[in-house]
């Protein structure tokens, strides 16, 4: 199948999946195979290889009913280096204000024809909806806060980058826990591969009811930081917001704010993560942000990878189906 | 002048008369008129052996829709619903549009209720003008224009002044205040139960506090005015536990819990169908533990099912934007014989009870009972049919149901309003 690319192999034999929904629903071994195959073609882009031709004739379709720019780009881009072609939709933010349900929406697209249907969404369980209503692969590219499992893939691909086996090591994830799609892909990925995971933030945003979902909850950065192992510091999703939950920016940053004042405090060889679009001198200052411990940028690189692993995965899946 | 009509040979269950026996019910002119009498040859004669012959069951809380809202249901399709439920008799809750809140619109449901010629429907009318929160309706025209209680119903009155004053004004007229307990303010944009699922999810909660706040003002308000009280669906332990310690106290108030309250929890939200999206919502398991146990003892008087009909084109939105309710008339003696009497949880008496005998006591009606000269509503149950729940087993125009697909036992296979018979699946 692939003889251009012979270590990449065939679709492996645990991986049977169509979509790609969220990161809870996955084995550790299928986050494996995905984590694996998007290393693979990170180490291709290092070695200047850029183009691959595993998904040529495929469409992939970016159906975003929310505002993005670098996750549609990263989805685009990853899709034309597998040699597909891409094609973005852009609804309107609500289906309400079009008297067209996100339903009608998908099947007039692939209608049109396509193998891949890219979804971004406000409400939570639309792309899982979705899969009820049309043939091709859907891929979750954030169900409001519910999940963003490309997003947790390429934050975890770039931990294990820099940290090997996750196992036994201590992530933390700052700020706003309870709108962050990225905290739930995160804590699904991270508790599959053995890490230990803190939700910190202000209390209006972590509830003691995320300690159900396995995870330790603080609402005191300082009193985290000197054991933590990987710090992701979440944006603050003022638009998911109705009643603001704390009184000022200012005083966010006073207490989450990751400065290089608090880097001293925390261990020597921290990494620092931060899913973006980041906030500089609220969740990060930019000493921090553009220091050695930060790999915000490899995040950026890995998640093109990622999407091209799932978007090769998916396929496969997709012909398994069929 | 009706025929007459010998039910023979059924489980005669009469809460209301502590009547729980095999014998035989004369049915004449439109009223229940002897026991055990043996067939004449002149009587049309339906063999309710293995059945259960109950007094009609009373919904206290049924959104019809019209007027205002036809796409959803009307008073005839609703009304056929009910029937298909084993329902002989439903009040009509007024958040439709325009809300009844004048003599006019009650004397316009009355006359679509007659047309449509199938249960008996009892009106609400509205707490405020135009439900609107601000002043109070004319309640003692809306009185004498027929309507049994008063509710602002999903517009819960915020301003807890003008409720006080809604219950000093209604106990003139000896009628209760239908509370729907809810603090608008915490329930913000929450589409679910706020606890652990929610969180999981990422479904925007609705805390258990929006609920229980406003039973304790209601509660509070009841008491210190001396107004009737009854709070519709209660979903919380604590709630639960407001009205039990209410009632201990002495005061008059009443509850009702909804069948979906009763069996079902937020865990079924993972499916993140809109058909589990309820005003209240589904709470978790020690709630569900909580209400029936409230059932059990009395806390909770009567089951209302808050059928709530949506037009599919308004369930299929996203759950962020798809309409609260769900229906329940033509599920609701499936479901709670399925889940609650096959289960050991409560008997066929305390279910008729609480469907029939206690409903009719809450609104002052003289129904929910099979005493000889009594109108003749009666509900044959078959309580061993089984049945799957299908949108072609619906009379309702609208099909969001939280139990599509379910196999339930047991289902009204005869029902009469007034001596005629309304539905007959039986052989």
């Amino acid at each position: 199948m692939n003889t251009q690319w012979p270590e990449l192999g065939e679709l492996p034999a645990g991986w049977t999946r169509k979509h790609l929904l969220g990161l809870e629903e996955l084995s550790r071994e299928e986050l494996e195979i995905i984590l694996d195959k998007a290393q693979f073609f990170r180490d291709a882009f290092d070695r200047g290889c850029r183009k691959f031709s595993l998904l040529s004739g495929h469409t992939c379709v970016t159906l975003f009913f929310e505002n993005s720019t670098r996750t549609r780009t990263s989805f685009t881009l990853a899709a034309q280096r597998l040699g597909a072609s891409c094609v973005a939709f852009t609804a309107s933010t609500s289906s309400l204000s079009k008297g067209e349900t996100v339903i009608d929406t998908a099947k007039n697209i692939e209608a049109m024809g396509c193998e891949s249907m890219v979804v971004r969404h406000s409400t939570p369980g639309i792309p899982q909806l979705l899969c009820e209503h049309v043939n091709c692969s859907i891929i979750n590219a954030g169900d409001g806060p519910h999940e963003h499992p490309t997003q947790g893939l390429l934050d975890i691909l770039t931990m294990r980058q820099r940290l090997g086996d996750l196992h036994g090591k201590t992530v933390a994830l700052i700020g706003d826990i309870a709108h962050s799609r990225t905290a739930r892909s995160n804590i699904w990925g991270l508790q599959k591969l053995g890490a230990h995971v803190i939700v910190c933030g202000p209390s209006t945003l972590v509830a003691a009811d995320w300690e159900k979902m396995g995870v330790e909850y603080s609402y005191s950065l300082d009193a985290i930081l000197p054991r933590v192992d990987v710090l992701n510091l979440l944006r603050i999703q003022f638009e998911r917001q109705y009643t603001r939950p704390f009184p000022s920016v200012r005083e966010y940053a006073l207490l989450y704010g990751m400065t290089g004042e608090r880097l001293r405090r925390a261990k020597p060889d921290i990494l620092i993560l931060a899913p973006g679009p980041i906030n500089r001198g609220v969740e990060v200052t930019p000493d921090v942000a553009d220091g050695p411990q930060s790999a915000i940028l490899e995040q950026v690189s890995n998640g093109l990878a990622v999407r091209m692993a799932v978007l090769w995965l998916t396929e496969g899946g997709r012909k398994i189906d069929n | 002048m009706s025929q007459s009509i010998l039910i023979k040979n059924g489980r005669v269950i009469d809460p209301s008369q502590q009547l729980d026996q095999v014998m035989n019910v004369l049915i004449e002119n439109g009223h229940i008129s002897a026991y055990n009498i043996q067939p004449s040859g002149r009587e049309r004669e339906i063999d309710a052996t293995g059945k259960i012959v109950s007094p009609g069951l009373i919904d206290l809380h049924v959104h019809l829709r019209e007027p205002g809202g036809e796409e959803d249901e009307t008073i005839a399709t609703g009304t056929s619903a009910a029937i298909n439920g084993g329902y002989t008799s439903i009040a009509c809750i007024p958040n439709t549009n325009p809300p009844i809140d004048s003599p006019a619109d009650v004397e316009f449901l009355a006359d679509q209720a007659i047309r449509a010629d199938r249960c008996n429907v009892y009106v609400v009318g509205c707490i405020s003008k135009n439900r609107a929160g601000e002043e109070l309706s004319e309640m003692g025209h809306l009185a004498r224009a027929g309507v049994v209680a008063f509710s602002d119903d999903g517009s819960s009155v915020a301003n807890a002044e003008l409720m006080r004053r809604a219950f000093e004004y209604a106990k003139m007229f000896d009628l209760p205040i239908l509370s729907h307990c809810e603090d608008k303010n915490l329930t913000n944009l929450g589409v679910m139960h706020e606890g652990e699922v929610s969180v999981r999810l990422g479904l925007r909660g609705i805390p258990a506090a929006a609920e229980d706040i406003m039973t304790a003002r209601d509660i509070m308000l009841a008491e210190s005015t001396g107004g009737r009280l009854h709070v519709m669906h209660v979903s919380t332990a604590r709630s639960v536990e407001l009205v039990r310690q209410a009632k201990r106290s002495g005061l008059k108030i009443t509850a009702e819990v909804t069948p979906h309250h009763l069996t079902l929890t937020d865990e079924r939200l993972v499916s993140f169908d809109s058909n589990l999206k309820m005003s209240p919502p589904l709470r978790t398991r020690a709630d569900v533990e909580a209400c029936i146990a409230g059932l059990l003892d009395g806390t909770l008087d009567c089951v209302s099912t808050d059928h709530a009909p949506h037009a599919l084109e308004k369930k299929q939105r996203e759950i962020d934007h798809a309409p609260f309710g769900v229906t329940g008339l033509e599920t609701a003696l499936g479901v709670l014989n399925t889940c609650l009497v096959k289960t050991g949880k409560i008997t066929w008496q305390k279910l008729i009870e609480k469907m029939s005998t206690n409903p009719a006591k809450i609104i002052h009606i003289p129904k929910g009972t099979l005493a000889i000269g009594a109108d003749a509503d009666v509900t044959i149950i078959d309580p061993e049919e089984k049945w799957r729940v299908t949108p072609e087993e619906f009379q309702s125009k609208s099909v969001n149901n939280a139990y599509l697909g379910w196999e339930l036992t047991g289902r009204a296979v005869c029902v009469m309003v007034n001596g005629r018979v309304r539905l007959n699946r039986m052989r």
